[in-house]
């Protein structure tokens, strides 16, 4: 077990309740998707357990400690006055780590997500793609060698790209989390996406969220070039379909 | 070519301008104390060469003083104000108060509080007082508008509220606070010559005096010479200014792309 999220609740000062009773437990390796209507408290949640915000019911465990945290936002949220290898760079420079030691570091996670020769690059000189590529860099540096589990959140981060570099970035994200051992919690409301990425899909009711289903998906370890048009697949989408109609 | 054109057409317009009043003036014969050929305000330039520049440079010394003055406090109060709302709800209405108070009416009191025997000090206070507000309320405004996601970020990342300040917060605030600078430069100069009227007779020695004391003398080729190193004095503030914006922000922010 990683973290159990215990009826969590949330109520903003303008009224707007986001969540109301959210429970789910992440065992340490999920691959987990939370997935609902726009307004549900997807990004709500996961600010709560990001610590970024503070619940008004309910509280968010972590276990047996607080695991090292990396976050992408639905935006690339870059410092566009910095270049790629800066952004990149910015939890290990938080961190107080040593400059050549953060670069390196730096380095690898922009090679990592297929920006080697790109460390120079502004924001404004990247394509949507390739920010958000520095974006998960980012989070990757978040996270040292330490023994502690590695909690990478994920906000709808691939909402606003084109097809083909969502595609390439679903995969990429796969291996990213095969090869370090990452836990990710991905908000999005891609009913496709959470099919391809994760092994469970936490479906959430209209506003204000409660956790309509939890379903587990068969899909394990490296999807084949085919996976998106098997049956096994299309299925996966019909039943988390189906769950989220019935949660509407 | 272009950069020539956008050079040729405002000279263009400026030589046409020169010349059709140069042509009114013989023209009808307008008396030098009424309106001077440009030729005359050339010759009153060159003639008075010597005390007008040193007047210049008076005026810039004093206007840098109050100018420099104004961007330190400025920039100190909205960090603070960036860092704590109830300073902010505290101390802005003052900042605010400061600036809806005519400079003119407060001029006489700031100038018997330091004495003219420190008539420099004076000016530049006021200077700064004029230039003071602009900056900070777009310093506070650029502190303010930093993407609140990458601020989430750096508390995610275990950032101190200096460490976030530094990083983040004050490199966001940059296009603002140079917006700002940029204002304030410009009107920390009409605060110093408000200031140098406000002084009066035998304090003062900037450009401003030099225009008074030529329109009590009925030297107006004069004063128009005075008038002009003056303009010639703000349109370099804006111009040293504008560079440093430029060249602060050209390789990442918007403002500084230039389109065809």
């Amino acid at each position: 077990m990683l973290l159990i999220a215990d009826h969590l609740a949330k109520r903003f000062p303008n009224g707007v309740e986001a969540l109301a009773d959210l429970s789910f437990a992440l065992n340490d390796g999920d691959f987990v998707s939370l997935l609902g209507p726009s307004g549900c408290g997807k990004s709500t949640a996961l600010r709560l357990i990001a610590g970024l915000l503070a619940p008004d019911g309910g509280a968010v465990t972590f276990l047996p400690a607080t695991p090292q945290m990396g976050f992408v936002f639905q935006e690339p949220t870059l410092m566009p006055w910095a270049d790629a290898l800066t952004n990149a760079r910015l939890p290990l420079d938080l961190q107080h780590v040593k400059r050549g030691d953060a670069n390196a570091r730096a380095q690898a996670a922009l090679a990592r997500v297929g920006l080697k020769g790109f460390e120079q690059a502004l924001p404004r000189e990247l394509s949507g793609g390739m920010k958000m590529r520095v974006s998960i860099a980012r989070a990757l540096c978040s996270f040292s060698g330490a023994a502690r589990p590695k909690l990478l959140l994920l906000d709808e981060p691939f909402a606003a790209l084109d097809e083909i570099t969502r595609t390439a970035l679903n995969d990429d994200l796969l291996r990213l989390w095969r090869e370090d051992g990452l836990t990710i919690l991905f908000v999005t409301h891609s009913v496709a996406e959470s099919c391809y990425l994760s092994e469970r899909v936490l479906v959430l009711t209209p506003r204000p969220g409660r956790l309509a289903d939890d379903i587990a998906l068969p899909q394990q370890g490296e999807r084949a070039p085919g996976f998106r048009l098997s049956p096994l697949f299309l299925d996966c989408q019909r039943r988390v379909s189906d769950a989220l109609g019935g949660a509407a | 070519m272009k950069k020539l054109l956008d050079i040729f057409f405002p000279l263009a317009v400026a030589l046409a301008v020169l010349g059709l009043w140069e042509g009114i003036v013989a023209a009808r014969q307008i008396p030098p104390y009424i309106l001077p050929a440009p030729s005359a305000i050339l010759a009153a330039l060159i003639a008075n060469w010597s005390s007008l520049s040193a007047s210049m440079l008076v005026t810039i010394a004093v206007t840098l003083q109050g100018f420099a003055g104004a961007l330190i406090a400025a920039i100190a109060l909205a960090i603070l104000f960036s860092q704590s709302r109830l300073a902010e709800r505290a101390l802005y209405p003052y900042a605010v108060i400061l600036q809806v108070t005519p400079v003119v009416a407060i001029a006489p009191l700031i100038l018997i509080w330091i004495g003219f025997e420190h008539i420099d000090r004076a000016l530049a206070l006021i200077a700064g007082m004029i230039a003071f507000f602009p900056i900070l309320s777009n310093a506070v405004q650029g502190l303010k508008s930093t993407d609140f996601n990458l601020i989430d970020l750096t508390r995610l990342y275990g950032a101190t509220r200096w460490q976030t300040l530094v990083t983040v917060r004050m490199p966001a605030a940059l296009p603002a606070l140079l917006t700002g600078m940029k204002v304030g430069g410009v009107i920390a100069l009409i605060g110093e010559v408000t200031a140098e009227f406000a002084a009066g007779s035998g304090t003062a020695s900037g450009l401003a005096w030099r225009i008074v004391e030529s329109g009590n003398r009925l030297e107006i080729a004069t004063l128009f010479a005075a008038l002009a190193l003056l303009a010639l004095t703000g349109i370099l503030f804006f111009a040293a200014l504008s560079l440093l914006e430029w060249v602060v922000l050209r390789r990442w922010h918007e403002s500084a792309r230039v389109y065809s």
